[in-house]
């Protein structure tokens, strides 16, 4: 990462949530998300991925320390230029696929075949081209997570942040979504930040996997993977990727433990 | 699709039935047909009494009332929702209240509201709102309630400001709660207006029904509740399928 300025970067990040309860959710934390990498997340559950994201995105103010994008410190609102697809289902119900991925298009003002144009385009690479007049609910998990994806990709935002978006996909199509997820990738030249639950997802997908401890989630160790950049699923029968995927498990199994004490505790 | 339609055509069974033996009883004398109009009798002097012009001004004044009661129960119900959803504290101090509403007779305050501002459309308009408003903020309450957080994120992502996530995501998130809210004031205000004439008025459908009813002009009595009938049902019909086309397309049906 020597040399790249980086994209977003966190500096003594902490975040606790106030209240009866007082979670110390997150950090202390520093990160740096290189511009263009594609970096992974993986850490116990409940140790504050998704509380890493909201604060990178923007969505909430770190208790302590700063976040920064773009060279721009973060403060209140969502930078323009970021996108999230987040952990639940965000697509919008009431309205169809088509509309969903146009949202944020007609908000930017863009002119009526401009936006066909461009929301087509996010349609076919989505795999979503025969559904576009369908609505949400007439669709499957997985394919209501393309929906978000393709909401979030068609505005071309330079920070992508997914939050365990194949979470709820059998293991052959999140293999497959993952691919997806590389080409898009290549074809934005966008930087990556993805948060997942399996090794495995983030032993083939990433640059860079970042394991978290337990609550208050820290990172512990910075893997890097070392595939070309025009890897795919199938990286998965290369003979690093079994080395990796214990190397990433040695670091996380005892914070798993931990993890598994705290939610009995 | 097949299955709605047997529904619907099971139920337009059941009525029309309920109807011709309602005819039959009238017309073979089992029912004395001067207490009770049989159907068609009905149907034919709402026509009349309607034709008869002598009551279109009471029909335009019970219907504006309505209107304008029935508007402001809807736009001061979802603002009371959404001033509740947004103070927690608030509305735990008033749930109790708010529930227990419907429970009290509002009706017994009317002679209270005609002492305070006359005997014209004021106190009627104040009793369809009071009867509506709180149907309509509840039902504000529930939609706000099952908005997920998750689309409020996915606004402030798409950069959006206040008013236009209120207008963008949030009202159409909640609106199938909103408008079962707005299907309740409506009929809530129409009840209570209708009663209020028929109570004490000078003007009005249900002044009308009440004076036929007095001066034992049964035609025009049944006439006029048949009209009122048929116009509240049809409004309600009316948003009920609206609400259920809402529905629907949100449960992937
Ligand atoms: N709004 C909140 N209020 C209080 N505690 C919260 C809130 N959101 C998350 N937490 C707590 O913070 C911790 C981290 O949550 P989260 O970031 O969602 O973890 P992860 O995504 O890694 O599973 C958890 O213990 C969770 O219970
Ligand atoms: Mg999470």
């Amino acid at each position: 990462m020597s040399g790249a300025a980086a994209h977003a970067r966190l500096t003594g990040v902490t975040r606790v949530y106030a209240g009866p309860t007082h979670v110390h959710a997150l950090g202390p934390l520093d990160l740096d998300v290189a511009r263009g990498e594609f970096l992974a997340v993986v850490g116990p559950s409940g140790c504050g991925k998704s509380t890493l994201l909201d604060v990178l995105a923007g969505l909430a103010a770190p208790s302590s320390g700063e976040a920064w994008f773009e060279d721009r410190r973060i403060a209140g609102t969502v930078p323009d230029g970021i996108g999230v697809v987040f952990q639940e289902d965000a697509s919008f119900p009431w309205l169809t696929v088509a509309d969903n991925v146009a949202f944020g298009l007609r908000r930017a003002g863009l002119d009526g075949a401009e936006i066909r144009r461009r929301v087509e385009d996010a349609l076919g690479f989505m795999g979503l081209g025969e559904f576009a007049r369908a609505y949400p609910a007439q669709l499957s998990g997985g394919m209501r997570q393309r929906v978000c994806i393709a909401r979030t990709l068609v505005l071309a935002p330079r920070f992508i942040l997914l939050d365990e978006p194949f979470g709820a996909l059998d293991q052959q199509t999140r293999l497959l979504m993952g691919d997806e997820l590389l080409r898009l990738w290549r074809r934005t030249g966008a930087t990556v930040l993805l948060i997942t639950h399996a090794l495995d997802e983030a032993a083939m997908l990433a640059d860079r996997v970042g394991v978290m401890s337990a609550r208050p989630g820290r990172f512990i160790a910075f893997v890097p993977t070392g595939w070309p950049r025009d890897r795919d699923s199938r990286v998965v029968s290369a003979p690093e990727f079994g080395a990796l995927t214990a190397q990433l498990w040695s670091h996380l199994r005892p914070e798993s433990l931990r993890a598994m004490g705290q939610a009995r505790a | 699709m097949s299955r709605r339609r047997a529904v619907l055509g099971g139920r337009i069974a059941l009525i029309a039935g309920a109807v011709a033996a309602l005819e039959m009883l009238c017309r073979s004398g089992i029912v004395d047909p001067l207490t009770l109009l049989p159907p068609s009798g009905m149907a034919a002097a709402m026509v009349a009494v309607i034709a008869s012009g002598s009551v279109t001004g009471d029909i335009l004044r019970t219907f504006t009332t309505v209107a304008v009661a029935f508007g402001l129960a809807v736009a001061f119900g979802i603002a009371v929702g959404a001033l509740l959803h947004a103070a927690p504290r608030l509305r735990r101090a008033l749930d109790p209240l708010l529930a227990s509403y419907y429970a009290v007779p509002l009706f017994v305050f009317y002679p209270l509201l005609v002492a305070l501002f006359g005997l014209n459309v004021v106190p009627l308009i104040v009793l369809g709102f009071a009867s509506a408003t709180v149907a309509m903020a509840m039902s504000t309450l529930t939609g706000l309630d099952r908005t997920p957080r998750v689309l409020l994120k996915a606004a402030r992502v798409h950069r959006l400001g206040r008013l236009r996530t209120a207008l963008l995501v949030v009202l159409p998130a909640a609106s199938p709660d909103l408008l079962t809210g707005v299907k309740l004031a409506l009929a809530y205000a129409f009840i209570g207006i209708i009663a209020g004439e028929f109570i004490l008025s000078g003007s009005g459908l249900g002044y009308q029904i009440a004076y036929a009813y007095d001066s034992f002009d049964n035609r025009t009595m049944y006439g006029l509740m048949l009209f009122v009938l048929l116009i509240a049902t049809a409004a309600n019909a009316a948003l009920h399928a609206w609400e259920q086309r809402v529905r629907r397309r949100r449960s992937g049906r």
